[in-house]
């Protein structure tokens, strides 16, 4: 019995395996992935209906009203982030492994944000159409979604890693994620706003970066903590 | 050196003690049958000692790294099997065993390896289904496979390894264990079923206490 190797290429191999693993679960849960995403799509389409033909009101609350509906569609596909694998004690196994498991989580966060956001990025020139965005208005939108929604995947899973354990915690969790995406929503539609004025949108692309690199500091140590915390 | 050793582990559950001030040395070459009725502790006792559950008080050593500050290096020669399979039901025993593989640390091991291995058990035939369409035995035995493909192992913990499985496999899996014991590794296990492993073990028994 030799002495194990614990280079980084081994830590490498064992990131790969996981995230090829991820997208092989993925793709074979495609039905239950779609949900969100037609959520998302018909929340949105029920505001033009709501609202009627009044294109000036329509173009007012579009960043409000995709923003309001990508937060709540996220909120409904991120519980089953680290469900399947608790239930399975496939958590038990990733815990055990000679992976640290801050690096773990931040391959499966990443790996939940490529296939359940960037379908939404993909979907939304329609959207933009409905709501008759500018094209400065959808330029941002697209730049706040793509900082902000990494964010929300990120401070999102801290929250489900703390309720693993609980049985039916979907509303649970909305409830205490909720105001933490409120600073997001509010300089993402501030930074749209501005967009439909013409106006530079710097100091809130800004902001919002920031909260991203600082989510994406923090938060693998958080939630493989309360990943820890969960197996007590 | 030993290969595990705990210090003085206490573990209380809803203000109920489930044991207190548990010392455990196990050595190369040990087998310790781990004896309760249910509800003593046996698997919390198991979960501190692999590092899955924090103790209430106290220390655990394994390979002389600490479960609680260094859980990757502690683990890194571990083989865990719990109740729960630790496998997907939506891949195939293949992609489970070769993600296990390719995540438990070690050097490259061949599929066809694994394939043998799944042959090794009787699991012929159904490598490439989804494991939630097989028998509870089948899907124990795939996660049971994975004491054959961790190569450098040198510590089982395996929390009652019999379950479901056929008459068959009971008696390779012993031959396992013994051949494991025989090469220097170290076993705990709970089990209600009468051992016949052909090996000198010992015995820890918990009191169910209120």
């Amino acid at each position: 019995m030799n002495t194990p190797v614990n280079e980084p290429n081994r830590v490498g191999t064992a990131l790969i395996a996981l995230a090829k693993r991820e997208f092989a679960l993925a793709y074979r849960q495609r039905a239950e992935l779609m949900q969100p995403l037609m959520f998302f799509l018909m929340v949105v389409t029920l505001f033009p209906l709501a609202i009627g033909g009044n294109s000036q009101t329509l173009q007012l609350v579009s960043g409000a009203v995709v923003w309001v509906a990508a937060i709540l569609s996220l909120l409904m596909g991120l519980d089953r982030l680290f469900r399947d694998d608790y239930i399975d004690g496939s958590l038990e196994q990733l815990i055990l492994s000679p992976t640290p498991l801050y690096a773990i989580v931040l391959v499966k966060v990443l790996n939940h944000w490529l296939v359940n956001i960037v379908p939404l990025l993909v979907i939304s020139p329609l959207l933009a159409l409905f709501l008759n965005m500018t094209p400065a208005m959808y330029f941002a939108l697209i730049l706040t979604l793509l900082l902000g929604t990494p964010t929300i995947s990120l401070i999102g899973a801290i929250g489900v890693a703390l309720t693993v354990g609980l049985q039916r915690s979907g509303v649970l969790v909305a409830l205490l994620l909720i105001p933490l995406f409120i600073p997001l929503l509010i300089f993402a539609t501030s930074a749209i706003d501005s967009a439909s004025m013409n106006l530079p949108i710097s100091f809130q692309i800004g902001i919002m970066a920031s909260l991203l690199l600082f989510s994406l500091a923090i938060s693998p140590m958080v939630i493989a903590y309360s990943l820890k915390v969960s197996q007590n | 050196m030993p290969i595990l050793a705990a210090q003085q582990i206490s573990c209380e559950k809803q203000d109920r003690i489930l044991f207190q001030d548990i010392d455990l040395i196990i050595n190369n070459g040990e087998l310790v049958m781990l004896k309760g009725e249910n509800g003593a502790g046996k698997t919390s006792l198991l979960r501190i000692l692999t590092g899955l559950s924090a103790p209430t008080s106290g220390q655990v050593y394994i390979n002389s790294h600490s479960t609680q500050l260094d859980i990757n290096s502690a683990s890194s020669r571990l083989v865990y099997v719990g109740h729960k399979p630790g496998l997907s039901g939506l891949l195939s025993a293949t992609e489970n065993l070769v993600f296990y593989v390719n995540t438990s640390g070690q050097a490259f091991i061949a599929t066809t390896e694994i394939l043998d291995t799944l042959s090794h058990l009787g699991l012929d035939g159904v490598e490439d289904l989804p494991l939630k369409n097989l028998s509870a035995g089948q899907q124990r035995k795939v996660g049971l496979a994975k004491l054959w493909l961790h190569k450098t192992a040198n510590l089982w913990v395996l929390d009652e390894p019999f379950t479901a499985l056929d008459a068959a496999t009971v008696v390779l899996l012993e031959a396992h264990i013994e051949d494991f014991l025989q090469k220097g590794g170290a076993v705990i296990m709970t089990s209600h079923q009468a051992s016949n492993i052909k090996h000198q073990s010992r015995e820890l028994e918990l009191k169910y206490a209120w």
